[in-house]
């Protein structure tokens, strides 16, 4: 029973290792779906763990993407004629420009959306509830509309990045990793972060704030830490979503509210808000669903989605974690009952 | 004894409705200290101006020599003066042991420290403080499914678990099994006695307020009507005209 754990997270592990080399054709799909679990975890860690529903998390996506584009740019030519130029092709990028590039500017992406984090959330901390989530929505919506009025980053038409310099078979895998990378980082770090105080603070946060002040919890810095880690791995997915779309436009692509701002929540709410699995297996559910309406049902594919979204928030709130939670409590360590108290802690 | 809380003509009102008028009052380190006064006279107004719930109007508040009547609500807890709210607030969703965990003072607390997890020693402090309640039968239950006066001994051993130097307590015994409210009184006693931890209470209960406190403060209509140890207090006709024309 204790060798359980481990043994399942080294099956999982040498899964995730090979996955791209059992399904050759589905590299980028599997990076996709890794897109999806860090936006689903990130998104869970104000929304879930922390009470605080953001719609506004596609601004560090989008941000991510720019920043690393100029950074990544930037280390070998000038950014404004590049991008005036609508880059590729004209501007050659030796092998070490391109993954030195790539790297900074990843670095660099998520580094800045962490600091973006301080300072919206700084602002934004003091709405509560649906103003939270409108006036971070405001945030993202207003940045797109700036940057695709911005020459400089390409206004409207976006910026093309130099193409994976070697086989675009091997570049697939390349993005993969990145992806599965950073999403292995980030689950274990919050595998861990969720058990420490800090963990239990925000928390404490999210189940009543009032009473979390009242206690001495240092209820903004918390918050702001919580946001600021969250941002920074949405700004890196970002980054790597850059480099590896090659070509991205602001509105459609970067600060996308619609799609991606919307599906990191749904992927939550389906697998359950608040639980460390549940935004995995909810980012599971929905790229699963997602990829076969878009096969099977085009042009209904919309009013599916629509659908599923409509039955979760009305039918399935707490998502499948939550209703395992209610329906299996001992599997989770809830007691409501007062019978026996064996166990330690 | 030196003054733990000094309230100096404190005003505060909620629109046009005047909750406290030019209230004075100190607070004795070491003492137990009570305030009473019939329903909506502004004892639970008090509280919230001393802990920086809501700005006051006018008046000064020090904590310690410490003018604190600017600061805000988590800096004052940090300083060592706690509350307990009058409609119990714990993390119902957290069983009890969890909710004394996330109680540890955060005075001394760096970020650095908060992304430790917990150590031994805090377990068992928890465990001790929910045994000195008497929740430690109960104290892997959830506890929003506990009973309105378990809860409120929960909350009580969340406040020990902080550390504070002084903890205002918004009624503790309302909603307390009659049989229960002699354990609690103890409980408060030794809390003062034994931790040294300075009492101030808001209460209903004339027997208990009157078996504990060392000194208690009465208000009426916002003002305030009386002062005195628990006999003068007990005898005071303005006292007893107070609470009877309120009913
Ligand atoms: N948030 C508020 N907004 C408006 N008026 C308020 C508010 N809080 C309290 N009051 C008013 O201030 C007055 C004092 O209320 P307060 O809660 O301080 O009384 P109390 O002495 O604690 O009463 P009780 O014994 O019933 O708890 C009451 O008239 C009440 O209606
Ligand atoms: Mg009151």
């Amino acid at each position: 029973m204790t060798m359980a754990r481990p043994l399942f997270y080294a099956a999982l592990l040498i899964f995730i290792v090979v996955a791209p080399f059992i399904f050759p054709d589905f590299r980028t799909q599997l990076a996709t779906l890794w897109l999806m679990i860090i936006v689903a975890l990130t998104w869970d860690m104000t929304g879930g763990q922390m009470g605080y529903n953001s719609l506004g998390n596609i601004f560090f996506y989008g941000t991510g993407m720019y920043v690393c584009a100029v950074v990544g740019i930037g280390i070998a030519h000038p950014v404004a004629e590049y991008t005036n130029a609508s880059g590729g092709g004209i501007y050659k990028f030796t092998n070490t420009q391109y993954f030195l590039g790539a790297f900074l500017g990843i670095l660099a992406a998520g580094i800045f959306c962490a600091l973006c984090a301080l300072i919206i959330g700084y602002f934004t901390f003091s709405l509560r509830g649906p103003y939270f989530a409108i006036g971070t929505l405001g945030v993202a919506i207003a940045a797109g509309e700036l940057v695709s009025n911005w020459d400089f980053v390409g206004g409207g038409q976006g910026i093309a990045l130099p193409v994976y310099p070697n086989d675009l078979d091997q570049g697939k895998l390349f993005f993969y990793f990145l992806f599965a990378i950073t999403g292995v980082v980030l689950f274990v770090f919050l595998n861990w972060m969720y058990k420490t105080r800090f963990g239990a603070a925000i928390n404490a946060i999210r189940d009543d704030e009032e009473k979390a002040e009242a206690m001495g919890i240092h209820t903004l810095r918390y918050k702001l830490t919580t946001w600021a880690i969250s941002a920074f791995f949405v700004g890196v997915v970002g980054g790597i979503s850059a480099y590896q779309l090659i070509h991205f436009e602001p509105l459609e692509t970067a600060y996308q509210t619609i799609n991606l701002g919307i599906f990191m929540v749904v992927c939550v709410l389906l697998g359950g808000k608040g639980t460390l699995w549940g935004p995995v297996i909810g980012a599971i559910m929905f790229h699963v669903f997602k990829e076969v309406t878009w096969n099977y049902f085009l042009g209904w594919q919309w009013v599916a989605l629509g659908a599923l979204i409509v039955v979760t928030v009305v039918y399935f709130q707490d998502g499948l974690m939550g209703w395992l939670k209610h329906t299996k409590p001992e599997w989770f360590g809830i007691r409501v009952e007062s019978t026996s108290d064996e166990g330690a802690k | 004894m030196d003054t733990i809380i000094e309230v100096t003509d404190v005003s505060k009102s909620y629109g046009g409705v005047i909750a406290n008028k030019d209230i004075s009052m100190q607070v004795k380190k070491g003492s137990i200290t009570g305030l009473i006064g019939p329903n909506g006279s502004g004892k639970t107004t008090m509280f919230n101006s001393i802990v920086g719930y809501h700005p006051i109007n006018s008046g000064s508040i020090k904590f310690e020599g410490k003018e604190i009547s600017k600061l805000q609500v988590p800096q004052i807890a940090r300083l060592g003066l706690l509350r307990t709210f009058q409609q119990t607030r714990i993390y119902g969703d957290m069983n009890g042991v969890e909710n004394m965990l996330v109680s540890q003072p955060h005075r001394k607390m760096s970020l650095r420290d908060a992304f430790t997890k917990n150590k031994n020693e805090d377990y068992e402090r928890a465990d001790h403080l929910l045994e000195f309640v008497g929740l430690y039968e109960k104290r892997f239950l959830q506890s929003g499914s506990l009973s309105f006066g378990q809860q409120k001994l929960l909350e009580f051993a969340m406040a020990l678990m902080n550390e504070p130097t002084c903890l205002l307590l918004d009624e503790p015994t309302a909603g307390i099994n009659p049989t229960l409210i002699n354990g609690l009184i103890d409980r408060l006693q030794r809390a003062n006695s034994e931790f040294g931890i300075t009492l101030f209470i808001i209460e209903h209960n004339m027997r208990v307020i009157m078996n504990m406190a060392d000194h208690i403060y009465c208000l009426a209509h916002g003002e305030m009507l009386a002062e005195g140890n628990p006999s003068d207090i007990q005898n005071d006709q303005r006292v007893v005209d107070a609470y009877l024309g309120a009913h």
